[in-house]
């Protein structure tokens, strides 16, 4: 393969504008820098085997410059690509030519694979556009969830489904709600109670295991009050362990 | 037509999606497979001999009865049906590489079109032609896309298998390496 060399790079341009009639230039036209230098090489008619870079690299640029693409990130980075490759192609071969590892080989297969998946493309908008030309009794493309199924119903079943409900609000159930307030004072006498049998007692031999919530909160209440009146000491060695009660010797003495 | 072409035809009309033959079976427990393959040629063949404006075609893995193509224009002029937008170009060939490569991650798309694929990806998944189907290993686990049954529906295909085989492609004939293989012939449009 011959290195390309530099008067490549001085063509003119305007050779590969939409002036000659290659193709129209169509600023959403390319799908990206693979189509753009897929493009480029067709209309070069160049082997994809030995893409003169230079010459396809100027093309590029210029091509990118006339289309207004010199921000978008990803052609940018394809030019990169391509002045690298050609500053690689520019560099003096060591005598093993067989050694030697061809910098455009990366970029050709990427282009090949780019060029394969444009056949499936062309492949797949032929089948689309076959498909879209022909109704379905749903034409959208989701169809939605078939609906549920009319209800069947004769007066009869009308009538029973009535006198069913007129007979259930016959007896209305009507539902009490007791007031359950707290009796702090009862467990106040349960806790002095244990408290006089023992001089220390558990939280659990206050409130037996079980207990209601209310009757639960009785008794926190009661050993809290309890304890504000300097009756009884309340001691928990450690978080959630079981709450240790004294009797408090000053209330004793009292 | 026999009895059974007759239901297979009332059931095709009251589906508005494709129904795969072996949901067709269940319309008649007494069909035997041959039976029911025969009333399907035989409604087919109702519909094209006898010239109908609608017939019965094979597509997304299921029997589906659609209008011909021919009166596509007259029906959308008259505004009793519309066709489904056109998929962009860069919505097609993401999905090309979805069909032929899944599962494939957003990264690997984006590497074979050479542009960013996040926004594609998520009209494509919108429109429900692809899914997430898997988590790739390595680093942040990412998404995996494959296509999905309406994908079949859209493009009238049976089954993945028949699309064209990669070797089928005429650039898959060209070995890498072979020297002086032209390419630079005009695309067919």
């Amino acid at each position: 393969m011959d290195l390309v060399t530099a008067p490549a790079t001085a063509r003119d341009p305007a050779t590969a504008s939409p002036a000659d009639g290659t193709f129209v230039v169509d600023l959403d036209g390319f799908n990206g820098p693979l189509d753009l230098l897929l493009a480029l090489i067709r209309d070069e008619q160049v082997d994809i085997y030995d893409i003169p870079v230079a010459r396809i690299c100027g093309q590029f640029l210029s091509r990118m410059h006339e289309l207004r693409l010199n921000e978008a990130a990803e052609y940018l980075e394809m030019a990169a690509r391509l002045i690298r490759i050609k500053a690689q192609m520019l560099l003096p071969r060591k005598d093993g030519l067989d050694q030697w590892e061809d910098p455009r080989a990366e970029l050709v297969r990427r282009l090949l694979e780019y060029q394969q998946m444009r056949e499936v493309v062309d492949v797949l908008e032929k089948l689309g556009e076959d498909r879209r030309n022909r109704f379905g009794r749903s034409y959208l493309a989701q169809a939605a969830a078939p609906p549920p199924a009319p209800l069947a119903l004769s007066l009869s079943d009308l009538l029973v489904a009535v006198d069913r409900v007129l007979r259930a609000s016959r007896k209305p159930s009507i539902h009490e709600v007791i007031p359950r307030a707290l009796d702090v004072d009862g467990a106040m006498e349960t806790v002095r109670a244990v408290l006089q049998l023992r001089a220390h007692a558990r939280w659990r031999d206050v409130v037996r295991a079980g207990a209601e919530p209310w009757e639960v909160l009785s008794g926190l209440l009661a050993l809290l009050e309890l304890a504000k009146r300097s009756e009884l000491h309340l001691t928990q060695p450690r978080p959630f362990a079981d709450v240790e009660i004294r009797r408090e010797l000053a209330g004793e003495a009292a | 037509m026999n009895s059974l072409a007759k239901l297979l035809e009332a059931a095709l009309f009251a589906s508005p999606r494709p129904i795969p033959t072996d949901e067709l079976a269940a319309l008649d427990a007494e069909a035997s497979p041959a039976a029911l393959q025969s009333a399907l040629d035989e409604l087919r063949e109702h519909y094209d001999v006898d010239g109908h404006g609608v017939e019965l075609v094979d597509v997304g893995g299921g029997w589906q009865v659609l209008t011909r193509p021919e009166y596509t224009e007259a029906i959308e002029r008259a505004q009793l049906a519309v066709r489904p937008t056109r998929l962009s170009p860069a919505a097609l060939e993401t999905l090309a590489i979805v069909a032929y490569r899944q599962p494939i991650g957003r990264a690997e798309i984006s590497e074979i079109r050479g542009v960013d694929v996040g926004a594609v990806i998520r009209s494509l998944h919108e429109r429900g032609l692809i899914d997430v189907v898997g988590r790739a290993e390595g680093l942040g686990r990412p998404l995996l896309y494959g296509t999905t049954p309406a994908f079949l529906e859209q493009f009238a295909l049976r089954h993945l298998e028949e699309l064209p085989r990669v070797d089928e492609l005429a650039i898959a004939l060209r070995k890498a390496g072979d020297p002086g293989v032209p390419v630079a012939e005009p695309q067919p449009a």
